[in-house]
């Protein structure tokens, strides 16, 4: 490339507009699309908080300290502490673990099961009645409680949490892949590979899977969002992970017993759930308007 | 229309065997052997046999879910291990703080979120559709016990104007129990009003584009008319379709609402459960809550045709 005289050529012109360019793509992608700017910053700001909990100012946050407990919020304690003396602060900062690593495996795992579970029920019609049938009979119970029962099942962990919460949530993605596998198997250019003599499983991840990846990925976000709720409840109700952990639901609960004379106990974490929701939630919204406008449009 | 009903009831059938099923698994998988529990702790082996036998828990699993089928079918849900009492006798206990909750929710969401939706729509692209779509996504975002804590901060402990916690039943008057039920109400509404409000702008977006529409429109009927008449109840379906799902939402919610507001239903008898791991009256709940999941979008299945009368052919 480097003899011909093209390269340089065609070099000289970038300097010109490159960076006018360039900061106009950032600047109007924000303006374009202000949900997915702040819902991504916002969730990017929480997995630095939940990267970087150790050297955040925080102490260990389920070290016990009897003599200072149920301090209100003041420089020593940021957020204050609990009836065991805990530092909520740290245990607030602790939970975004939690609730992040919840929120997205659920996402991940209910998607690519969900997608797999879709892909073999619109491609494989002896299959599709029974699949569909379980399908609609799990999105009968509703997440929550299907949650709370499987739970009841099994020892409170953060596994076993995201099992229970993934089981509720990989209908709603299965449903919506058969539906699209159904519609695209109609299109031309399906009917063109399979005419070509394109085998099954190649069709699927070649002409299929692409096409499916937007409103999974939409799907994935509100499913990340239901899951950091469900998980809160949980904890909340005693039927999610373990109480020493330290996580947003079992803060809330700990601070239910005195809400009404230390509301600062519940507040903290309802408050980071609250904005953590809401930031999955706004991508998501963002990631719809940009990825479907006419889905956006209509819904 | 009859055929239409028929097949939509013929469809639920498969659904609410799946949901036994499952339930009944549940029992099924619970750790704990029943028959040794009921024997108690100086149980010969033989004894705890002879109970298992009794129980018919040596039986294959489709056999004892037959069984176990044909009790439900005739409204025997078994007894609670904590109590001893009959699991439809707790139910029926508690039913009414939490029918009443849910149905007052579902009214209070309903003259909300429509009139909501309908406004957005109307002024699609100003700051007023904007402002009620942030609420929407707020509606969304915050969690059912924050928004139920919040309510009773500021209207029960900091104004005082409603009871904090508690519930009054029905029959010792009319406001104090609905005094009792409206912070509740208005937490777990929250969401289901977000939910509402935007499928109903999106709905209503949709069929204000359409030819009839502006046919109205230009025959001079005003905009309350086209508005409400002509557009909404075009829109009516998809707003009927999300409410009915939404009841989910709803179900899920009056745990956690029940639990913050200290009322004693469903919601607070499934929390305790959990807790003494009292897998027959768990399983009780989710089969009574799920069953009404499924019946109420029974129902808005046969809504469509009254909304929309070509889905009779």
């Amino acid at each position: 490339m480097s003899e011909f005289a093209l390269p340089e050529e065609a070099a000289a012109l970038p300097e010109i507009l490159p960076p006018a360019v360039r900061r106009g793509r950032v600047a109007g992608f924000v303006l374009q699309h202000p949900g997915i700017a702040i819902g991504g910053g916002l969730i990017a700001v929480m997995t630095v908080l939940a990267l970087a909990a150790p050297w955040l100012g925080t102490v260990d946050p389920q070290s016990l300290d009897p003599a200072n407990m149920l301090i209100v919020p003041s420089a020593g304690h940021w957020f204050g502490t609990d009836m065991l003396g805990r530092d909520i602060y740290s245990r607030v900062i602790y939970g975004t673990r939690v609730s992040l690593v919840v929120g997205f495996v659920v996402a991940l795992l209910a998607s690519v099961i969900g997608m797999a579970i879709g892909l073999v029920s619109g491609f494989f019609r002896a299959l599709d009645p029974v699949l569909m049938r379980v399908m609609d009979g799990i999105l009968a119970i509703p997440s929550i409680l299907l949650a709370i029962a499987l739970m009841a099942l099994t020892q409170g962990s953060v596994g076993n949490v995201i099992v229970a919460i993934t089981i509720s949530q990989v209908p709603q993605v299965a449903r919506l892949v058969r539906g699209m596998v159904l519609g695209l198997r109609e299109q031309p250019f399906v009917e063109a590979a399979i005419a070509a003599g394109t085998r099954t499983p190649r069709l699927i991840w070649r002409h299929i899977v692409p096409n499916t990846l937007a409103p999974v990925i939409v799907q994935a976000t509100y499913i990340c969002a239901v899951a950091m709720i469900i998980e809160a409840i949980l904890d909340f109700i005693g039927a999610g992970v373990p109480p020493i952990v330290p996580s947003w639901g079992n803060i809330m609960a700990e601070g239910r017993a005195l809400w009404q004379v230390k509301p600062f106990i519940v507040f903290f974490p309802a408050f980071f759930l609250s904005v953590t929701v809401l930031a999955v939630n706004l991508l998501g919204d963002g990631l719809r308007d940009m990825l479907d406008p006419r889905l956006g449009s209509r819904k | 229309m009859l055929s239409y009903i028929v097949r939509r009831l013929l469809a639920t059938i498969p659904v609410m065997g799946i949901v036994a099923l499952f339930v009944f698994s549940l029992l099924y998988l619970a750790p704990g052997d029943p028959a040794a529990i009921i024997a108690g702790d100086q149980a010969t082996v033989e004894q705890i046999a002879k109970i298992r036998a009794s129980l018919g828990l040596n039986q294959p699993f489709v056999v004892r879910f037959g069984h176990w089928l044909w009790q439900i079918v005739h409204g025997n849900l078994g007894t609670s291990v904590f109590t001893g009492q009959p699991v439809s006798a707790m139910i029926a206990q508690r039913i009414e703080p939490t029918l009443s909750l849910m149905v007052l929710t579902m009214l209070i969401a309903l003259t909300l979120a429509i009139p909501l939706g309908v406004i957005a729509a109307w002024k699609h692209g100003t700051w007023i559709d904007r402002a009620i779509m942030i609420f929407a996504v707020l509606g969304f975002s915050v969690p059912v016990f924050v928004v139920a804590y919040l309510l009773a901060y500021v209207f029960g402990l900091t104004f005082r104007l409603l009871p904090v916690q508690g519930f009054t039943p029905l029959a010792k008057g009319f406001w104090p129990f609905l005094g009792t039920l409206v912070l509740p109400s208005l937490a777990l509404g929250a969401i289901y009003v977000a939910l509402l409000a935007r499928i109903t702008r999106a709905a209503m977006l949709e069929v204000l584009a359409q030819d009839y529409v502006r046919t109205a429109r230009a025959k001079g009927v005003g905009q309350g008319g086209v508005l409400f008449v002509h557009a909404l109840k075009n829109a009516a379906n998809p707003v009927v379709t999300v409410a009915g799902l939404g009841v989910a939402l709803l179900i899920g919610g009056t745990v956690v609402t029940e639990t913050v507001f200290a009322i004693p239903g469903l919601g607070t008898l499934t929390v305790n459960a959990i807790l003494e791991r009292d897998y027959p009256v768990i399983q009780g709940v989710v089969l009574l809550f799920s069953f009404t999941y499924v019946l109420v979008n029974l129902i808005v299945d046969l809504l469509y045709s009254v909304f929309d009368p070509r889905i009779r052919l």
